[in-house]
This record gives structure tokens, sequence and C-alpha cells, in this order.
């Protein structure tokens, strides 16, 4: 494979930690010594500061909010409504052991993981058959696959539900496990193609001599030399299936059976009366472990995503 | 090659021409096919079934509990005549026009101030990509709540500068103009960071010898940005462009969060009014009839930004894998 700038554009799935870690310790000067700091703090550093406060301000407004009484949040001109005197963990409190909270965080990480799961193993088996088998008209349904990640779950949903409702599957955690496949093989399939292509060819030819099986090359070469595509597969799907809304919002309806998404906004308005602490915290809880997860994960996250654009 | 080897390998106790046993096993069609089964079995039971019983519906008079009798065209016909229908076709087209330019122009923007011989890099590069993380729907409450009519921050910012008076706050939420603005920055505020990553991951790629190279020719930065970083960067933003639009009209869960298509239907996207009409109302051959009028923008969409990455590649003269 030629690892020209061009065809790595188009494959940074593979090699994408590396080309990227390269092309920082190799080009990271560039002509950058020529600006001065004044400059460089007008035409960077400002615009920079500035977006980063935008996209983080909503995080730290409901952080506040979830932590100042109740008295506080309806009373603006009161104090300076961007800082707490007197925080109080009462709202996590409340949403932790008064409400439903829990079971709907678990339900949610019981149908990500197995979504997830099954997801993986279909893509894995996929990818490839696709790269490496090689059987008639592979590359046909490479593309196929991909045209599928191209269908949006919201033209979906209408028809879903009535196939849920034949299939019995109806306001139960499958109803989710079995349908988020949807959304994540296109998406693992495409980025694990991209990892695989990267394996050597010999490495497969050595095992098919010594008289492996195709099943005995991918569980033991393939896989294990496509631990870190997997592991971007992984979370990426895993972030994809908590994010999901329009298919739990329509295949769920009880209480208990709800994902944290959907249970935030219907279950915490009483009325008209929006219980705002209680809201925050339960939307602060609920992104937590995905902000967890990414922050040991980056790389591989931004691998993923990057990966499966431009494959 | 490999696996003719393997073929003869398989078939060794047997000579001549395998079983179908063995064939099933070891010719490659099948292998290929027992490994596709999986993928393709999710696929087709849930993706490419649905799409055809989600044409086939939006061509009846489906309700909930009951299936539906072909009417023909008398869904499409009835909704070309439903203003509500006509609005919120408007207003997507709007919504992800608007907010798929600002997103591409701040998006781009960032990616190169990102670019830059910063410190802590890698650190502002993994905060920037927090909104993209963080669900849509939760991020949609904080938005709900910040611009809520009576108690939002903004509002109280502009009241301390001075912009506008205490007693006569701005009604975000209620004001349908207003209303609209609020759902696209929202969107805008979610997409930039996916943007902005991705066209960084392809700026990254671009050698700094083509700038210095540019620059001792007499380039202005201008020039440096529009003749060199623009062309080579032409395929990324193709797909990821097309990947931003797609996912902007198809938007759902941001506008249901925040408005549910209110106040009086003005923020209604095609997939929200389909809901409403759907599963709410009950109405499935009409929902059915709205999603399925999203298809020939949507192919539009993605035959547009297509043809002009091939283009781009063609004139490249890159090898098309």
């Amino acid at each position: 494979m030629t690892t020209t700038a061009g065809t790595d554009l188009k494959n940074p799935a593979a090699s994408g930690a590396f080309s990227r870690s390269a092309a920082k310790d190799d080009h990271s000067e560039g002509m950058s010594y020529l600006e001065s700091l004044p400059r460089k703090t007008v035409t960077v550093y400002i615009p920079l500061f500035i977006i980063v406060v935008v996209l983080l301000f909503p995080f730290y407004w409901m952080f506040i909010t979830s932590i100042k009484p109740d008295q506080d949040l309806l009373d603006l001109h009161g104090g300076n409504p961007l800082w707490v005197s007197e925080p109080t963990f009462r709202h996590f409190y409340k949403l932790l052991f008064e409400s439903n909270y829990p079971t709907w965080l678990w339900n949610t990480m019981f149908v990500a993981v197995c979504a997830t799961f099954l997801s993986i193993v279909a893509s894995v088996l996929a990818a490839y058959a696709i790269t490496r088998i090689r059987y008639k008209g592979a590359q046909t349904v490479g593309g196929l696959i991909f045209l599928a990640y191209l269908v949006p779950p919201s033209i979906l949903f209408i028809p879903l539900s009535t196939i849920i409702h034949v299939y019995g599957l109806f306001d139960t955690p499958f109803a989710l496990i079995l349908t988020y496949p949807t959304i994540l093989i296109p998406f693992c399939t495409w980025l694990l193609m991209g990892y695989f292509k990267t394996i050597p060819y010999e490495l497969e030819e050595c095992a098919l001599i010594d008289g492996a099986s195709r099943w005995q090359i991918l569980v033991k070469i393939i896989i294990p030399l496509a631990i870190p595509g997997l592991i971007s597969a992984f979370i990426f799907a895993f972030t994809l299936c908590w994010n999901e809304f329009i298919y739990a919002l329509t295949f769920i309806s009880s209480n208990p059976n709800k994902t944290v998404p959907t249970a935030i906004v219907s279950e915490f308005v009483d009325g008209d009366v929006f219980r705002w602490g209680s809201l925050m915290a339960g939307a602060l809880v609920g992104s937590l472990p995905l902000v967890i997860l990414y922050a040991f994960f980056v790389e591989h996250y931004v691998s993923a995503m990057t990966g499966a654009v431009k494959e | 090659m490999a696996d003719a080897a393997v073929a003869r390998t398989e078939a060794r106790p047997m000579p001549g021409e395998p079983s179908a046993w063995q064939q099933l096993k070891v010719n490659r069609n099948w292998l290929g096919f027992w490994f596709m089964v999986p993928a393709m079995a999710f696929l087709v039971l849930f993706l490419v079934y649905p799409l055809g019983k989600g044409l086939w519906m939006s061509f009846t008079d489906a309700r909930i509990g009951r299936e539906g009798r072909f009417v023909g065209l008398e869904n499409f016909e009835w909704l070309s005549d439903d203003s509500d229908f006509i609005r919120a076709l408007i207003f997507t087209i709007v919504f992800t026009f608007v907010a798929s330019a600002v997103k591409f122009a701040i998006g781009l923007y960032l990616a190169l101030l990102l670019n830059n011989n910063l410190p802590f890099k890698a650190f502002v590069r993994s905060v920037v990509l927090i909104p993209f993380i963080v669900p849509t729907v939760l991020s949609a409450v904080a938005f709900w709540w910040i611009f809520d009519t009576q108690f939002s921050v903004i509002t109280w910012g502009l009241v301390k500068m001075g912009l506008i008076d205490r007693g006569s706050p701005i009604n975000w939420m209620g004001d349908p103009f207003m209303a609209q603005c609020v759902v696209i920055f929202a969107n805008i505020w979610r997409g930039i960071p996916f943007i902005a990553i991705t066209l960084l991951a392809g700026l990254q790629t671009v050698s700094p010898s083509l700038y210095e190279a540019a620059t001792l020719d007499g380039a202005t930065r201008w020039q440096n940005f529009r003749y060199v970083t623009y062309p080579l960067l032409t395929p990324i933003i193709a797909v990821v462009m097309t990947f931003s639009v797609l996912f902007t009209f198809t938007d759902f869960q941001l506008i249901w969060a925040m408005t549910r298509g209110g106040p009086v239907n003005a923020t209604h996207l095609m997939a929200t009014l389909s809901y409403q009409r759907g599963i709410l109302g009950g109405n499935l051959g009409e929902g059915a009839a709205i999603a399925i009028s999203m298809v020939p923008f949507l192919l539009a969409a993605i035959m547009f930004s297509w043809f002009g990455l091939q283009r781009r590649k063609w004139q490249q003269g890159e090898s098309n894998d």
C-alpha cells in the first residue's frame, strides 16, 4: 500500500493515530516561528477562547443549575445567577433515590452494551468477508452497506413500529437491542473494513498454507491485529446507542423500561411545572458515563469519527 | 491463489471434485455468504424491509391497530394542500441550509485555529469535541432552560449589559421566529465539533512545506488558504458536508426535546411532523407519507456532494479505491 498524503487522507481509520502523531512530530514547527505573540493572540487565542466558551457554557449552566437550591433558580435578579452561594446536592439525591433514574440508567447501559456487542460481531464477520474473502459481488455489497449508513432512522420509525408490534417486541428492551444494530452495523463494518485492509495479506497466506481455516485466521490473526479498530468501533457505537432517541421514544412506552434520553424529556415535567434542578442533574448524570469513556479513549474516538467519514 | 491452496488441502481425502458439503465450507462465495449472514439478517429485517414497508404504507390509510387499504397518492395529495406540512417542508429546508452553512463556516474556522501550533493542543481538541459526545437530548434540555422565557440566563446577560429592558424580556421559545432561531442555534452548536475535528484531521495531513513554498512565491494568507488548503481539503469537505446535511435534514431529537414543533407548529421539521401525525395522531399512513417525502431531498443532497467528490478525485488523478 502506498502511503502518500493523498491515500492517507482516504484511509485514516487504519493509519489514523499513527499518521496523525507522525505529522505532529514532523511538522509542528512549520512557519509558526514567523508569528509574533501579540499577533497570534489576536488571530488565534482570542477567537479560540470565545468559541470554546460558547461550546462549553451549556454544560457549566447545567452544572450550576443542578446544584442550586430551588428558590435561587427562579430568582435571576437576586444575585449573580452564574454562581451558587449555597450549593445543594438535593437534586441529585432526589434523582438517584426518589425516582426511577437508576433503572433508566441501567436500561440504557444494558441496551447499549447488547446492541453494540451484536453489531460488532456481525460487522467483524461482514468486514472480513468483504475485504478478505472477496466473494463474488463483495464490492457491491460494500457499497450497499455504505448506503445503509445513509438511511436515517427518522424515515424508518413508523414502519418499524408496526413491525415491532407484529414481532411482539413492543415495550421490551429487545425492540431497541435488535433495531439499533441497523444504525451501528453499516458504520462499524465500514470502519473495520478500513482496518482490515491494512493488515498484510502475507500473514494470512502463511496461515492458509499452514492449514488454518478462514475462521481460525479471523480469530487468531485478524482480530488480535485489529484491536485498536475494534475499540474505536465499540466506543463510537456505544455512544450512538446511548444517544439514540427516536426509536426509544417510539418503541418503549412504560416508565420502567425507558432509557435516559427519553425518560428525561417526559418524566420530569409535572403538568406545566418543570423541575429544572432535577432535569439538569439528570442530564448531567446521563452524560457522565459517555464523557468518562471518552476521556479515556479520545484518540480512538477521534479516529473512529474521522475514519468513518473519510473512508 | 491462497484459496486454491486451501481448496487443495481441504479436499485431500477426496481427490477430484469436492463434495457439495465441502463446497459449502470451502467455496469462496459460500464462505463469504456465511460470514455475511448475521449482518445481512439485521439489515434486511430491520432496515430494508421497513423501508419497503414504509413506502407501501405511504400509499395506504393505515392507522394504529388497523392494516390500511391502498389509497394511491391520496396521502400525498392531502399533504400538498396541508399548510402545516408545507410550512414544515420550508422550515426543514431553511433549517438545513442555514445550519449547515454556518456549521461549515465556523467548523472550518475552528479547524484552522486548532491547526496552529498551540499549547495543550490535544486537550483543547478533546474539550471541543464534548458537545458531540453528550447525548443530543440532554444538551437540548440545557438549551431549553438557557432559553426559558422567564428565567433565561441570556436575557439576564442582555439586561445586565443594558441592551434590553428588564420589563420586556425576549420571548425566546414563545415567539415563532425566535424559536426557529434558537433551534437553529442549538443545532449549529452541536454540529460544529464534528465538522471541526474531521476537517482538522484532514488539515493535519497537508504538508507544511506546501505553505512554505507558496509563501516563498509571495502568496498571502488568503491565497495560501484558497489555493493550497482548500483544494486539498475538498474531498473531505464533500463527505463531511454530506453527512452534516443528511443528519440536519432528518433531525428529530433536538426539536422534539426543545419545542415539540411549537409554538404554533413553527419549528416542526418533517421528521417531527411525521412523528406527531403518525405515532401520536395514529395516522400511520400519513406519517409514513411525510417520512417518504424526505427521500427525494436526501437523494438530491447525497448526489450533489457525491458527484462533487468524484469530480475532485478525477481532477487530482487519484485512483478511486
